[in-house]
């Protein structure tokens, strides 16, 4: 009875309180009962379950307003477009779609959502646009490479062959090939990494952990150099190597033009790699006795592995397409040379250039072709950096 | 016998000497060495690399000396008279970079924001991946990208500036491109398509720079513009953007850097025309690595060295843009975090 | 609808709102969750106007979620869902017909951290809102709107000779009181505060709690706070979370100051307000 009486009299108190706090109407649980609810408590759960609502949803208002006007646009102009303006190409058909698109969105929006929404619209609009007209020209980049070049792709000579005796723009498909410029480019490549590895890792070491006078002096000079035009380092190696120093067009003198090219890149992007190294690995290391060699070598090195080879699979990927002190230096030959010192030595870029500018419809399928190869190597050398960067990221 | 002093006076000890001591942190034989090697090899690459430019920068004044100022003023480059000038050849390059600019630097910050303010986030990774893509195909690609692909195309787009805007004087054309039986070989190779042609190669190089950046925004600001009921628009307007402002100017300039530079993609599209115009959508122009590239053959000792001088002018404008851009991007707010 | 909110000669613009009578905010059965993991569970509350309401508890309770689904700020993580129903004057500010930009307007948040906009002015940070959400003012009220809203968040004597500097160019405390003037600028109902003081020293302190007592009549406020004797000064409602190990977190008590603090019902509320725990 008591009890009753108590519960019941506490019960009308706090309902006094309450009705002083509580101004709209709430529901069931009021905050001060006795014993707190226990979440979950299964005899009595008179609360309401809790399913989680959909939130960023999209209102039809949204969706139609853009597949609305883009119908709208596409359909407008297309009547407008041939038949009373008159003009022609696609290239035109769709900017005209895409001003009226923009025209009749804002429109729209403005018909019933204030100034702010009706920008904050047009400007994703906008931005979308942009970043699809962009991805668009990477799309027909790549596409009509592999596309036009598969013709010859898909004649085994073309891997085997190479072009002595051939004549590229009068005979057919099926014979020759560019063996002699996959050749011709895996060497240069390969002697230019020879080169530049120890010099841009040996400078990237100096002056990540090294340091002293001079630090200043190498990385303005080697940010300076990544700045040089590659033309200018074949014309470079021309006039110093060539006409001076009297040697032969060769391979060799390619691929000092392309390491001093490759050199520069490789420094600044080990530079980057190796102070991502944190200091404290370094601190722990020398604390433990170690000399700097020895951090160097066995904690910093180890430690920045994935980054550099990142940093070198880059930088082959960036030499192997590089055609312009190709142009100057090497020569062009048909019949295939392993020589690198004597005689000139065809490779893949100067290959496609030597083709699209000679203006022969088999010459220039044939470009396609070794210009397919140099994509389809850069993108697997790319691919390799992803697949290396990812393997860090799951294993640290 | 032990001496027991009188406490007489106080003996004071004399202060001890609070001067830093020297240290010999005396390395071992193998890091002498090791700092012997990187050292030895970082002045071999500044030597190599610091004579390129000097050697290069040499060569102007044989040249000088030989065509004297009318280098810098003559436009032609005939040199079986040896009549050579870079006049027209500087203006070329400055145009076909400048377009590439105007169209690249829109494109490539409203690229990065798509990519780090607007694109889905299962989506961001794959098209930062895209980006460095883009930046990795070889320029001779693009180059011929351009002379079969965006040529035949973006020569209506010539043909309907000249028709439309061709009172304004950059876009005007020597023909009626009104005509019925328009001259297509008036608005082929011009400095225009070689312009578009270079922004595909500046705009994932810029691009790269501005993502970097606009990922640094503090999210503190971005939360605040939103709390006070700002539309994503607004928020990238009031926080982003004056953000990263130094990250748009520095990537933009590290890809003007690359365009100045260009040699392939502009080989390959244009055809060699001597003289200053500012008529972009007409047919023919040059460039200084365009010269280079076309000229070298029969280049005589002299001309070889004027072509050199030449190198040198573009080498000192790719390194006065970089060392800009390199100081925008330190300078802003975003610098310490990004790399050029 | 309007299609612009043109609020020139608006004389409510800045003015205390108490013409309309306040706001009141409740908040039915809010349970939250980040991905799997459930943060809030069923919190019902209701923060009346002209009065301040403190949410006091020990840290990681889920106050500041709380808080932040008031004001629609919790949608914005990509992994984050809700429940449960939030009345602003009745109306579901969750319901699909109502605007978040709207919504944030009616609603303003300042945060723990200071965050004035480093590339304006201070007298274009304290209307950088109405810029953002296209509310226009004309000049003439501008300069009027900048004194008032500094006025009431008690800086304007410290910036009336300044206020071309940037934002950025105050001290800790200044700042804070900046982002106070710049939320009350766009004339919200409610003001969400989110541990305001606790990156300041006590003096800037002392004077945002000022601020705050003298706002209370005009502006519903919320405030969360790990600080009691803060909350004991400035509140006159408050709501105690409390999340143990492992659950998510929940209102264990609420009611006004001077019951929790003076005669708290549940044990727990009794021994955080002594500081046995928290």
């Amino acid at each position: 009875m008591t009890t009753v009486s108590l519960s019941k009299a506490g019960h009308e108190t706090s309902n006094q309180a309450d009705t002083e706090l509580h101004a709209a109407k709430v529901a069931d649980s009021p905050p001060d009962r006795q014993a707190p609810a226990q979440p979950g408590h299964p005899a009595e759960d008179p609360r309401p379950t809790d399913e989680p609502r959909l939130l960023h949803r999209k209102t039809l208002d949204d969706r139609a307003a853009v597949w609305g006007s883009m119908f709208g646009a596409l359909a407008f102009v297309w009547i407008v477009y041939e038949h009373v303006l008159q003009w022609s190409g696609t290239l035109g058909f769709l900017v005209c779609v895409w001003v009226c698109f923009i025209g009749l969105y804002t429109a729209v929006s403005l018909l019933s959502h204030p100034l702010p929404i009706v920008k904050d619209r047009i400007a994703s609009g906008v931005v979308t646009s942009a970043a699809l007209l962009v991805g668009f020209a990477l799309a027909t980049t790549i596409v009509s490479t592999f596309w036009k070049g598969w013709p010859a792709l898909h004649h085994v000579n073309f891997y085997v062959h190479d072009m002595a005796g051939v004549s590229p723009g009068t005979d057919p498909l099926t014979k020759g090939g560019v063996y002699h410029a996959i050749i011709g480019t895996a060497i240069e490549v390969a002697i230019a990494v020879l080169i530049s590895l120890p010099l841009g890792l040996g400078t990237a070491i100096f002056l990540s952990e090294v340091g002293g006078p001079g630090t200043k002096l190498v990385r303005t000079v080697v940010e300076a150099m990544t700045a040089l035009p590659d033309i200018l380092a074949g014309l470079f190696v021309y006039v110093l190597l060539i006409i001076l120093l009297g040697w032969e067009r060769s391979g060799l003198a390619a691929a000092i033009a392309l390491s001093i090219t490759m050199t520069p890149i490789i420094a600044r992007s080990a530079e980057v790699v190796l102070r991502v190294v944190p200091s404290g690995l370094r601190e722990a290391s020398v604390a433990l006795g170690a000399s700097r060699w020895q951090t160097v070598r066995r904690v910093v090195l180890p430690t920045a592995r994935a980054g550099l080879a990142t940093s070198l699979i880059l930088g082959i990927a960036r030499v192997a397409g590089e055609t312009a002190p190709l142009l100057i230096v090497s020569g062009a030959t048909t019949f295939t040379n392993h020589n690198p010192l004597h005689q000139p030595m065809n490779s893949l870029p100067f290959l496609v250039y030597a083709g699209a500018r000679s203006g022969q419809p088999l010459y220039i399928a044939r470009s396609y072709g070794t210009a397919s190869l140099l994509l389809f190597l850069v993108l697997i050398l790319f691919i390799t950096t992803r697949l290396l960067a990812r393997n860090k990221g799951s294993k640290s | 016998m032990t001496q027991i002093l009188e406490p007489s006076e106080p003996v004071v000890a004399p202060a001890p000497d609070d001067r830093p001591r020297a240290i010999d942190s005396g390395l071992p034989a193998s890091d002498r060495a090791f700092h012997a090697i990187t050292r030895a090899i970082s002045i071999f690459v500044l030597a190599v690399t610091g004579s390129i430019g000097a050697f290069l920068g040499y060569q102007a004044i044989p040249t000088l000396h030989r065509y004297g100022v009318r280098f810098f003023t003559e436009t032609q480059w005939v040199p079986a008279r040896d009549k050579i000038g870079i006049a027209a050849v500087l203006v070329g390059t400055v145009e076909v970079a400048l377009i590439a600019l105007a169209i690249a630097f829109p494109l490539a910050v409203l690229t990065a924001l798509y990519i780090s303010e607007y694109a889905p986030p299962w989506l961001k990774s794959t098209l930062v991946a895209l980006v460095d893509l883009m930046a990795a195909v070889p320029s001779v690609i693009y180059g011929v990208w351009g002379v079969f692909i965006l040529q035949p195309n973006a020569l209506y787009l010539s043909r309907w500036l000249a028709s439309y805007f061709g009172w304004v004087p950059i876009f005007k054309v020597d023909t009626d491109p009104r005509a019925a039986f328009w001259a297509q070989s008036k608005f082929t190779s011009s400095a225009f398509i070689a312009g578009i042609c270079v922004s595909m190669m500046m705009i994932p190089l810029a691009c790269a720079v501005m993502l970097g950046v606009f990922k640094q925004a503090p999210i503190g600001e971005r939360e605040g513009a939103f709390a006070l009921g700002s539309t994503k628009w607004g928020m990238i307007r009031s926080v982003v953007l004056p953000f990263g402002r130094g990250g748009i100017i520095g990537g933009t300039m590290l890809g003007l850097g690359r365009a100045l530079g260009e040699t392939i993609a502009v080989l390959l599209i244009i055809s060699p025309a001597f003289d200053i115009k500012i008529k972009i959508l007409s047919n023919g122009t040059q460039t200084v690595s365009a010269l280079i590239a076309g000229n070298f053959g029969e280049a005589t000792s002299s001309q070889l060295t004027a072509l050199l001088a030449a190198g040198f002018m573009l080498f000192l404008m790719t390194i006065a843009i970089n060392t800009l851009a390199a100081i925008f991007v330190s300078r802003s707010r975003s610098g310490s975090g990004t790399d050029i | 609808m309007a299609t612009l909110d043109v609020v020139a000669g608006d004389p409510a613009v800045g003015m205390s709102p108490s013409a309309h009578g306040g706001s009141s905010l409740a908040a039915q059965n809010v349970s939250a969750w980040f991905g799997s993991n459930k943060v809030l569970d069923r919190v019902s509350l209701t923060m009346p106007p002209r009065i301040v309401t403190a949410l006091i508890g020990p840290s990681g309770c889920g106050k500041s979620t709380f808080l932040r689904i008031l004001n629609r700020m919790h949608e914005s993580i990509p992994s984050a869902k809700l429940a449960g129903e939030v009345l602003l004057d009745g109306q579901d500010i969750y319901s699909p017909g109502q605007r978040l930009t709207s919504t944030r307007k009616r609603i303003g948040m300042v945060f723990q951290k200071p965050n004035p906009f480093p590339a304006m002015s201070i007298a274009d940070n304290v209307t950088a809102g109405l810029k953002l959400t296209g509310m226009r003012v004309s000049r003439a009220h501008k300069a009027d709107l900048i004194e008032r809203c500094l006025s009431r968040a008690g800086l304007w004597t410290e910036v009336k000779d300044r206020l071309h500097q940037p934002g950025s160019a105050l001290s800790g405390g200044q700042q804070q009181r900046l982002c106070i003037a710049r939320s009350l600028a766009v004339n919200p109902d409610v003001l969400l505060m989110d541990e305001p003081c606790s990156a300041l020293d006590p003096t800037s302190t002392y004077r945002i709690e000022q601020t705050i007592t003298e706002l209370a009549p005009d502006v519903t406020i919320v405030i969360v706070t790990h600080n009691m004797q803060q909350a004991a000064r400035v509140s006159q409602q408050c709501a105690f979370f409390l999340a143990s190990q492992g659950t998510p977190g929940a209102i264990v008590e609420a009611g006004s100051t001077e019951q929790i603090f003076g005669n708290p019902k549940d044990t727990r509320t009794e021994d955080y307000v002594s500081g046995r725990f928290g």
